[in-house]
């Protein structure tokens, strides 16, 4: 059997994280590729139905990063409003089967290289303790 | 033309700095003459691998500017070519250019290269700095911007083959050279800098020893396209090295030469190269730089050094060298040097030379010309407070050419410069430019998607780690794919023409690049798209590179299946892409700069020369910011009186609306149409403008070491000058402690300005009291540039200067009433007292506390360290990330006069290509709503930021599209799904997500 190999689907804010998973990339600094980012302008984009529909299809776990609070959203308020769904969310997950460590909500700035790095080999580790996503092992998924 | 004056402006020299300047002013309406000596523009930039202190790929942020510059219409590019006569004055001049024959007709070649395949004659490639040899029918580069080749003619044997195979027919054996003469209104000489002959310094055995090389040489050695392919090799043998000496200063920093002056950009790009090498070099490889002072004075730059040595081990020895010596049997390097006092040899396999810069080729003839005048160094004569004009009007200066210095001060220079030489011909604006025309939008709506994916290698920043042909392979099978391929550099010029192509050949409708980050190049290939009748919209890229292959460099195929992933996720994201309308705003031709000092009062000086109308806004009670307390320089300008002159120009221009003792409260709106709060005193008023300078400066930090504020003897170095100016300086002895509250753990990186004020302080001194004994205890004395001349003027008047490192600081302590200074002395090795009667401190600039609060109004981010952040420190050191936004002087870092009044008329300059025009194409991204769907619930509109969105006659939501920023906040909570943010729906983020997941489920 070979290792379990997460796999994340980050939600990024153009802003602000995407700016520093790119530093992160351009300081060369390393961490393990478990991650696949989809750009979104906002972190406040984020439907928590994507983040359903991500699990559902099979995903060890899901980050959703963007602005700091309070207040360096690029629209204003859209990181509080990313606050709330993703908290809600966590509650829900547990009903799906999910455990909620496996969504992940962080602000890192587009300074911050070293620390969007830090989150996601933090991650994978933690996933990596989880194990598989339950639902993909359960085969319920719908992929 | 009422007053004569002609809208044009000629740009000599295609580097970097020129092209900056070039596309500033033809953005702004005016035409360009961009003319350069060789073939292709780009410059030195080109030649390199990467570039500090962010490694970001050279050709990569470069290429997107000469793509740019070359098909602006109103940029025409003259190469091969030099100025040989002027006539005429500022506003109104005649010149003459000589252009070189390529022996290729430039309107006919398509740079398809089939003539240098063919060419039997070898010649040294002298882009690759002679490692290895090209076609006597050249390109410099695959990337080139014009993209036509050249004949060598020394190394033509007149076969005529070239001629008979080219299609175009475009060789023309017997072309000569040719003369034009062109009316101009203005000039800015641009023409960088040559690199230093190492074979004047025969003690380092460069032309005798194979395996000594120029940093220039090894930086095409760690290139991709470089004469190894990317691979660190010697060229001796084509052996690996184990071990590379750099070697500082080589041709800088050397009175004996006569070039005392510091290059400024050495001591940063060895630390890169060493670095990078490593990273080249799978096996242990040791890298050994000597130097005399490392001069990591830029921003985040000491952070970088920092990393070389405690992330790379990169081994770093304070000697200057000997000579070097080698082993004829191993073709090794003996390197001798002196360490603590001790002769010591060290074998090596490579030794880099790091070259200083001179003044460009030929510049006496080039200054005979055009009338201007020079340094002692040859480098163009400036000003403190004219750092871009030379001493003829009308024509300007900037990068290297002005002044040893690196790239983003280069481009900051090339904005600045662009102010002024637009300003000599404000009033000819929009007279001489055409506006670029395309052809009309392919209606794709009723076409099944068709997708082009285009992978890059970016030299070997992908396709070293990551395996581009499978992923190309991998994008060919995926659905509605019809083509895929891969380039290596897919931002080139050729590979525009390309992509254009098979748009066309193939009818596509959606384009794909794996590449780099949208962040920087998504605008160059959307502009592609649009010139061949593709809605910009219909275009995706996959980031490949800053998050895949450069972060995940020790897992190639975990890093190639990655890159499928994203590649495939950006497919199923493009088939959903529709074509989008950018909405049209109108600008408000007027300017807001935030902050009265020399910065910000510059930038509104220019702004108000360039016909706009502008609010400074300062929150203290008069205008001056730091300057205020600066009584002289290094040179022999009188900062107060220029000051004084400064105030009295904004007071007197119309234009310019000062508004002191005045906060910002608000700011709302977007680029064209911002609207401001102010408040003074307890009035607040409402300011609206199309564009937003930040020039807000910087603090000096207080510091709470060596007794300061307790022992009133302890001064910083700003009130010692107060003294010094006001006569109120009376000491025996005066020690001065440098980097105190910077290079530490609180504040890592340098200051920039602290050396440089503590010689300006210590010549007061002995000019005002040769008597009194002066002593500099400090860590790297960083006088870069000409200031290296100061360094030693001090030296030679008894300034004694003690070095200390972490371990050995200086400690200071009072005992009965007596001030003691305990300085560490390396060679002694032991703690040496002196007594002084002034003890001054060399103190940073810090942020300004209101930093934080600013960034978040304006929402633009700050540094680790609280400083202002660009939008890309390279190539865009003075924007922001938002569009409208720009920075300038000491709120983006620690700087002297001269390079903040260059900085603010380049941001004047950037603000200018907004204001000047009428209207503006804005961001195409807004809220879209289904009013089939939308039940009229009304959620949206409390939740949208911007009041965006507003009930319409039947009850249904309704987007302003104006107001709409894109965040898409009111779509991820529809109960309906009836409003949804274009180019991120639902169905498309949904698609991209779960096309990543593909494989991980076998349902
Ligand atoms: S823009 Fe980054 S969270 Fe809103």
């Amino acid at each position: 059997m070979t290792e379990f190999d997460p796999k994340i689907v980050g939600f990024l804010c153009n802003w602000c994280s995407y700016a520093g998973a790119d530093l992160a990339g351009v300081s060369r600094i390393q961490y393990p590729p478990n991650i696949r980012i989809v750009r979104v302008m906002c972190s406040g984009r984020v439907d928590p139905a994507f983040i359903l529909e991500a699990f559902k299809s099979g995903a060890d776990g899901v980050l959703v990063a963007g602005c700091h609070l309070p207040a360096d959203c690029h629209y204003i308020s859209g990181n509080f409003k990313a606050y709330r769904r993703v908290t809600l969310l966590k509650k829900l997950l547990q009903q799906f089967g999910i455990e909620p460590e496996r969504l992940r909500l962080e602000w890192v700035s587009a300074s911050e290289g070293d620390r969007f790095a830090t989150i996601i080999k933090d991650m994978v580790k933690e996933i990596k303790k989880l194990g598989p996503n339950p639902l993909r092992a359960g085969g319920k998924t719908s992929g | 033309m009422a007053d004569g004056k002609i809208g044009a402006v000629l740009v000599v020299g295609g580097g970097v700095a020129g092209v900056q300047a070039a596309l500033d002013i033809a953005d702004s309406g005016f035409k360009v003459y961009l003319i350069d000596r060789a073939p292709s523009i780009g410059g030195v930039m080109a030649q390199l691998d990467k570039t500090f202190p962010t490694n970001d790929c050279s050709m990569c942020i470069l290429a997107p500017k000469l793509v740019e510059a070359g098909r602006q219409p109103n940029i025409t590019l003259i190469t091969n070519a030099e100025v040989t006569e002027l006539s005429g004055k500022a506003g109104n001049f005649e010149v003459r250019i000589r252009k070189q024959s390529r022996y290729i007709n430039e309107e006919k070649c398509n740079g398809c290269g089939l003539c240098a395949q063919k060419c039997p004659v070898e010649a040294v490639d002298a882009y690759n700095r002679g490692l290895n040899d090209r076609s006597a029918i050249y390109i410099e580069y695959p990337q080139a911007v014009p993209l036509k080749y050249m004949i060598d003619r020394e190394k033509c044997i007149g076969c005529g083959i070239c001629q008979e195979i080219c299609r175009a027919e475009a060789v023309e054996y017997e072309q000569e050279d040719t003369e034009t003469t062109l009316k101009i209104g203005s000039i800015i000489l641009a023409p960088g800098f040559t690199s230093f002959d190492p074979r004047l310094k025969t003690e380092y055995g460069y032309g005798r020893f194979q395996n000594v090389v120029t940093s220039i040489e090894f930086e095409r050695i760690l290139n991709a396209s470089g004469p190894y392919g990317g691979l660190i090799l010697r060229p001796s043998e084509g052996e690996i090295p184990r071990k590379i000496a750099f070697i500082q200063c080589v041709g800088s920093r050397d009175a004996q030469l006569g070039n005392n002056y510091c290059s400024a950009a050495c001591c940063m790009y060895s630390i890169k190269e060493a670095i990078i090498a490593k990273e080249h070099v799978p096996i242990e490889l040791e890298c050994t730089i000597f130097y005399m002072d490392i001069r990591a004075y830029g921003k985040e730059f000491d952070a970088y050094y920092n990393r070389a040595m405690e992330e790379h081990g990169v081994r770093f020895v304070r000697s200057r060298v000997a000579d070097v010596g080698e082993d004829p049997l191993t073709s090794n390097l003996f390197v001798h040097y002196v360490e603590d006092g001790e002769p010591k040899t060290e074998e090596f396999g490579m030794v880099v030379l790091s070259v200083g810069m001179r003044p460009p080729e030929n510049v006496e003839k080039l200054a005979e010309v055009l009338g201007i005048g020079l340094n002692r160094y040859e480098f163009c004569q400036t000003d403190t407070f004219s750092p871009i004009e030379t001493s003829k009007p009308g024509i300007f200066v900037c990068g290297a050419f002005a002044a040893p210095k690196d790239i983003p001060e280069s481009v900051a220079q090339a904005s600045g410069a662009a102010a002024k030489a637009i300003a000599v011909i404000a009033s000819e604006r929009g007279k001489l430019i055409t506006v670029k025309e395309y052809p009309p939008e392919r209606d794709v709506s009723r076409e099944e998607p068709r997708i082009g994916v285009f992978i890059c290698h970016c030299g070997i920043n992908i396709g070293g780690i990551v395996n581009v042909p499978e992923v190309v392979e991998h994008a060919k099978k995926l659905p509605d794919v019809v083509y895929a391929e891969e380039n290596l550099y897919t931002c080139s010029q050729d590979t525009q023409v390309r992509i254009r192509e098979k748009i066309r050949e193939l009818n596509l409708n959606r384009v794909i690049v794996g590449a780099c980050t949208p962040r920087t190049h998504e605008p160059l290939f959307r502009e592609t798209l649009r010139e061949q009748g593709l809605n910009t919209y219909l275009f995706e890229m996959a980031n490949i590179r800053d998050q895949c292959s450069w972060v995940h460099m020790h897992e190639p195929e975990r890093a190639t299946e990655k890159a499928k992933d994203l590649v495939r996720s950006v497919v199923a994201k493009a088939r959903l892409l529709e074509p989008l309308k950018k909405p049209v705003t109108s600008v408000i031709p007027v300017g807001l700069v935030i902050g009265g000092g020399v910065s910000g009062m510059t930038t509104a000086l220019e702004l108000a020369r360039q016909g706009f109308e502008v609010h400074l806004v300062e929150r203290a009670k008069e205008l001056g910011g730091h300057l205020r307390h600066i009584y002289y320089l290094l040179g022999s300008e009188n900062p107060q009186e220029m000051l004084r002159s400064i105030i009295e120009d904004v007071s007197e221009n119309e234009r310019i609306h000062v508004h002191l003792n005045t906060a910002i409260v608000d700011v709302k709106g977007y680029v064209g149409n911002f609207t401001t709060i102010i408040r003074s005193g307890g009035n607040e008023k409402q300011i609206e403008h199309g564009i937003i300078v930040v020039a807000t400066g910087a603090t000096e930090y207080e510091p709470t070491e060596y007794l300061y504020g307790i022992d009133s003897r302890v001064l910083t170095q700003r009130e010692l000058e107060e003294r010094l100016a006001k006569g109120q300086f009376n000491a025996k002895t005066v020690v001065m402690i440098q980097c105190v509250g910077s290079r530490n753990e609180e504040r890592p990186n340098c200051s920039r300005i602290c050396c440089s004020q503590a010689i300006k302080n210590a010549l007061k001194i002995k000019e005002l009291s040769p008597e009194t004994e002066v002593y500099v205890l400090y860590k790297d004395i960083r006088t870069y540039g000409f200031k290296e001349d100061y360094y030693r003027e001090a030296a030679d008047k008894g300034v004694l200067f003690i070095r200390y490192d972490d371990e050995h600081k200086p400690r200071v302590t009072r005992e009965n009433g007596k001030l003691m200074v305990l300085a560490w002395a390396p060679i002694l090795k032991t703690w040496v007292p002196v007594e002084p009667d002034i003890l001054a401190l060399s103190v940073p600039a810090v942020p300004n506390a209101n930093n934080e609060h600013l960034a978040r109004m304006l929402k633009v981010p700050l540094t680790k360290d609280g400083f202002f952040l660009e939008a890309h420190m390279k190539l865009r050191p003075l924007d922001f990330a938002t569009d409208g936004i720009f920075l300038c002087g000491l709120a983006h870092w620690p700087k002297p006069i001269e390079e903040s009044i260059s900085q603010a008329c380049g941001a004047a300059t950037r603000a200018a290509t907004i204001l000047s025009k009428k209207t503006l194409e804005v961001e195409g991204i807004v809220a879209h709503v289904d009013e089939d769907l939308c039940v009229g619930c009304g959620l949206c509109i409390t939740l949208c930021p911007y009041s965006a969105i507003e009930k319409d006659e039947t009850g249904i939501a309704r987007v302003q599209e104006v107001l709409c920023k894109g965040c898409g906040t009111c779509g991820a909570s529809c109960p309906k799904r009836a409003i949804t943010m274009q180019q991120f729906t639902d169905a498309q983020i949904v698609a991209q997500g779960l096309a990543v997941l593909r494989g991980v489920v076998h349902g």
